[in-house]
C-alpha cells in the first residue's frame, strides 16, 4: 500500500469524526481535559478535545496548564492507556446456573461491543497493544473477551511533539512516531492535520473525505517536530535488552533500598499499558441460582497475588518490586521476545512515592554486582 | 465462540476419606460424549470449580488411560477446597482441563523411575506411580521415596505397604519425628537415598513437594552423580486461569499452569528455592 499523506485543515476536524461515525464507528473515544488531567471519554465534537491544554509530569507529580496554543495534542500521554477497551478492568467469563436437583449449566456471556474509534492513542501505546496481543490472543489459548474487544476497536494515532519529563520512549524504540498498529495515524501542525493510513480500511476513510494531499513543506515540518520530542527525552533505559544485567542482579541490596521506599499500593500496575495480570471472582445472586464468574485486573504488589494457601511467595515489597521489574523487563524477554517496558513512563508519574525505573536500573546496573 | 475458560459439569461419584483433611473426589462428566474424549497425562492438573465460591487447581491422582472417574486427592486448606471437603455423593461441581505439562512418560521407558516426595505433596506422583504399575514391562525398577514432618502425615500407608511386596519396586519411607508403629525411616527423606539402590546411569527421578525438600533432595542426588538432565519436578503456584493469561504462576520466565507443573530440572534449576519466585 502506497502511503498517502492527506491534509485535513484544522476547522475539518469534526468531518473526520463524522466520517467515522458513518463507517458505523457509534462510540468516539478520545481525550477530554477533566479534573486536572486529559483523560480518555466518549467523544461527541471536536470542540471537546483538549485546546491548548499542556501537561507537567515528573516523578509522582502530573499536572495540566492551559497555554496559549490552539494545538489540541501538544500533552503526553496521562494515566489512561488503551488498555482498559481491550483487557477490560472487570470481564465476565462465564455464567452458571443451578437448579433444584443442583444440576449445574454454564454459559458464555453475551458479548456485544459496539464499534469504536479512539482517537488520539500513542507510539507506546499501540505497541502496547501489540504485546498484550501476543500475551491473549499470541499463545495457545485464544482469549475470546479480548479477542472481541480489539476486533470492535479502530484506532487513530497521534504522533507525539511533546513527550512528558517522563517519557523515554526513544530508548525503548516504541516512539515518538507511531510505527504500527494504527487505522489512521495524524500529525498535529498548526493548520490542521496530516492523515496517513496504517490499513486499507483506514486509507478507505481518509478516502471518503476528499482532502488535499499533505504538502512536502508540511510533512518536513511534521517529520522535525517527531525527531524534535524524541530528542527531548531526558529518560531513557541504558539497553533495550536488560535480562542478562537484571538476572545477575537479583540479589543485589539495592532492591532493599526501594523496597524501603515502595508502597506496594499498585499504581504502577494499574497504569502500565503492558500489565496483565488478573484475578478471577465467583460472583453469586442472592437467591443462589445463577453466579457470574468474572476476572478483575490483579497486581503483582498485592499480597494475595502470590498466596498459595499456607504461605506467601512475596511476602515483602522488595520481592513485589523485583518480581514487577524483572519481568518487565527481563523475563517478558524470555516469554515474549522483548522487554515488556514500552517507555511510557506512567508508572513514574504516577507513583506516589516517584519511584523511576529508569533511576532503579542505572543504580542496579552502574555498581557492579553486589550480593546481599 | 470457543471459551477456553468455561467449566463443563461433573458428577461426584464417589469420596474417600483419607485423612481429617485429606479426600479424594471420584468424578465423572455428566455428558458421557464429554467423559469418552476427555485424555490427560500423569502429573497434569484440572481446574474445579465449586459452585457459587470459585475454581481450584487440582492434580489428577488417577491413572490417564484407566477408563472410570477422574480422581483428585484434596487438603482442605483455602475456601474453595473446604467447600469441597463438603461435598456428596451425587453432587455437581464444574471442571476443565486438562492443562499443563505431565510427567516425561516417553523419557521415562525403559528406564529406572526413581520417585522422591515430600509432605502432603504426593498427589502429583500417584498417576505416574499408577501408570508405571500398570506398564511394568516397559520401565525399570521403580523406587519410591517418601518423607513426611510427623508419622501421621503418611496418607495412602496401605497401599504404600502394598506397592512393597510388588517385584522389581522398593518403597522407603521416613518421618522427621518417629512416632509409634513406624517402622521405617527417621529423618529427612535424604536419609533414604543410602538406602535406595540408585542406578544413576538409567534412572529419571520425579520430585515433587515442598522446594526446600526438592532443592536439598536434587543436591543430594547430584553428588550422588545423577546427572540433571534425569531429573524432573513438579512445583506450584497460585494459578487462576490455567491457561497462561492471568499471570500469578509465575516463576521467572516460566509460567507454571502451563510450562509446568512438571519441570525439567534444568529449566528450573535458577530459580529454585530462590525466596520470591
Ligand atoms: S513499565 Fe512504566 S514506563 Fe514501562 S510501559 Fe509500563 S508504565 Fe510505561
Ligand atoms: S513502585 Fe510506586 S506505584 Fe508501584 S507499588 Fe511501589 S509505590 Fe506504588
Amino acid at each position: 500500500m502506497d502511503t498517502q499523506y492527506a491534509f485535513l485543515p484544522r476547522n475539518a476536524l469534526d468531518q473526520l469524526l463524522d466520517a467515522l461515525r458513518k463507517a458505523g464507528f457509534d462510540r468516539l473515544v478520545g481525550p477530554i481535559a477533566r479534573d486536572g488531567a486529559i483523560v480518555y471519554d466518549t467523544l461527541t465534537s471536536a470542540a471537546q478535545l483538549p485546546h491548548g491544554y499542556r501537561d507537567e509530569q515528573a516523578p509522582g507529580r502530573y499536572r495540566l496548564h492551559q497555554a496559549d496554543s490552539g494545538r489540541c495534542f501538544s500533552w503526553a500521554n496521562g494515566t489512561q492507556t488503551l488498555k482498559p477497551l481491550t483487557f477490560a478492568p472487570q470481564e465476565v467469563l462465564w455464567h452458571c446456573e443451578r437448579d433444584a436437583e443442583g444440576c449445574l449449566r454454564f454459559k458464555n456471556p453475551t458479548v456485544n461491543h459496539s464499534p469504536t474509534a479512539v482517537i488520539g492513542v500513542r507510539a507506546c501505546d499501540l505497541v502496547a497493544l501489540r504485546l498484550q496481543e501476543r500475551h491473549f490472543l499470541g499463545g495457545r489459548f485464544h482469549d475470546p473477551h479480548y479477542g472481541a474487544r480489539r476486533e470492535s476497536l479502530f484506532l487513530l494515532a497521534v504522533h507525539c511533539t511533546h513527550p512528558a519529563k517522563t517519557c523515554f520512549c526513544a530508548s525503548t524504540g516504541d516512539g515518538p512516531k507511531a510505527a504500527i498498529g494504527f487505522d489512521i495515524a495524524l500529525s498535529e501542525l498548526d493548520e490542521g492535520f496530516i492523515l496517513e493510513a496504517g490499513s486499507l480500511r483506514g486509507g478507505e476513510l481518509i478516502r471518503t473525505l476528499a482532502l488535499d494531499d499533505a504538502t512536502e513543506r508540511q510533512r518536513e515540518l511534521a517529520k522535525t517536530e517527531i525527531e524534535t520530542a524524541a530528542l527531548q527525552q531526558s529518560r531513557s533505559l541504558p539497553s533495550q535488552n536488560l535480562r542478562e544485567a537484571l538476572y545477575a542482579r537479583l540479589e543485589d541490596r539495592h532492591w532493599d533500598k526501594i523496597g524501603m521506599r515502595c508502597l506496594s499500593c499498585g499504581n504502577c500496575t494499574a497504569v502500565c499499558p503492558t500489565c496483565f495480570c488478573h484475578a478471577e471472582h465467583s460472583v453469586p445472586t442472592l437467591d443462589g441460582t445463577q453466579t457470574t464468574h468474572q476476572r478483575q485486573w490483579d497486581s503483582c504488589f498485592t499480597a494475595v497475588h502470590s498466596y498459595m494457601g499456607h504461605f506467601l511467595v512475596r511476602e515483602e515489597t522488595r520481592l513485589r518490586y523485583r518480581q514487577w521489574l524483572s519481568h518487565k523487563l527481563a523475563s517478558w524477554h524470555d516469554q515474549y521476545g522483548r522487554s515488556g517496558c514500552v517507555g511510557c513512563g506512567r508508572c513514574i508519574t504516577w507513583c506516589p512515592s516517584g519511584i523511576d525505573l529508569t533511576a532503579e536500573v542505572a543504580a542496579l546496573t552502574r555498581q557492579e554486582t553486589s550480593h546481599v | 465462540m470457543y471459551n477456553p475458560d468455561l467449566p463443563l459439569e461433573v458428577r461426584v461419584v464417589d469420596k474417600i476419606r483419607e485423612t481429617p483433611s485429606i479426600f479424594t473426589l471420584h468424578l465423572e462428566f455428566t455428558d458421557p460424549d464429554i467423559d469418552l474424549e476427555y485424555r490427560c497425562q500423569p502429573g497434569q492438573y484440572n481446574m474445579l470449580y465449586l459452585y457459587g465460591v470459585g475454581e481450584v487447581p487440582i492434580s489428577i491422582v488417577s491413572d490417564p488411560e484407566h477408563r472410570g472417574p477422574l480422581e483428585h486427592t484434596i487438603r482442605s486448606v483455602g475456601r474453595v477446597t473446604r467447600g469441597l471437603d463438603r461435598l456428596r455423593v451425587g453432587e455437581r461441581i464444574g471442571l476443565r482441563g486438562p492443562y499443563g505439562r505431565g510427567w516425561p512418560i516417553r523419557e521415562a521407558e525403559g528406564r529406572d523411575v526413581v520417585i522422591v516426595t515430600g509432605g502432603l505433596g504426593c498427589a502429583p506422583v500417584v498417576s505416574m506411580i499408577r501408570y508405571v504399575l500398570r506398564r511394568r514391562e516397559r520401565f525399570g525398577r521403580l523406587v519410591i521415596m517418601q518423607g513426611v514432618k510427623h508419622t501421621d502425615e503418611l496418607i495412602w500407608r496401605k497401599q504404600y505397604e502394598q506397592w512393597q511386596r510388588l517385584p522389581n519396586t522398593q518403597v522407603l519411607l521416613s518421618s522427621d519425628i518417629s512416632g509409634p508403629n513406624w517402622p521405617f525411616s527417621v529423618g529427612k527423606v535424604t536419609v533414604l537415598f543410602n538406602q535406595a539402590r540408585l542406578n544413576t546411569r538409567k534412572s529419571i527421578v520425579m520430585l515433587c513437594g515442598p522446594e526446600m525438600m526438592m532443592k536439598a533432595s536434587i543436591e543430594r542426588l547430584l553428588a550422588l552423580d545423577m546427572p540433571p538432565e534425569a531429573i524432573w519436578l513438579s512445583i506450584e503456584r497460585n494459578m487462576q486461569c490455567g491457561i497462561n493469561h492471568c499471570g500469578h504462576c509465575q516463576v521467572g520466565p516460566h509460567f507454571v499452569c502451563q510450562d509446568g507443573p512438571v519441570f525439567h530440572y534444568p529449566e528450573l534449576a535458577p530459580w529454585l528455592g530462590v525466596t520470591g519466585f
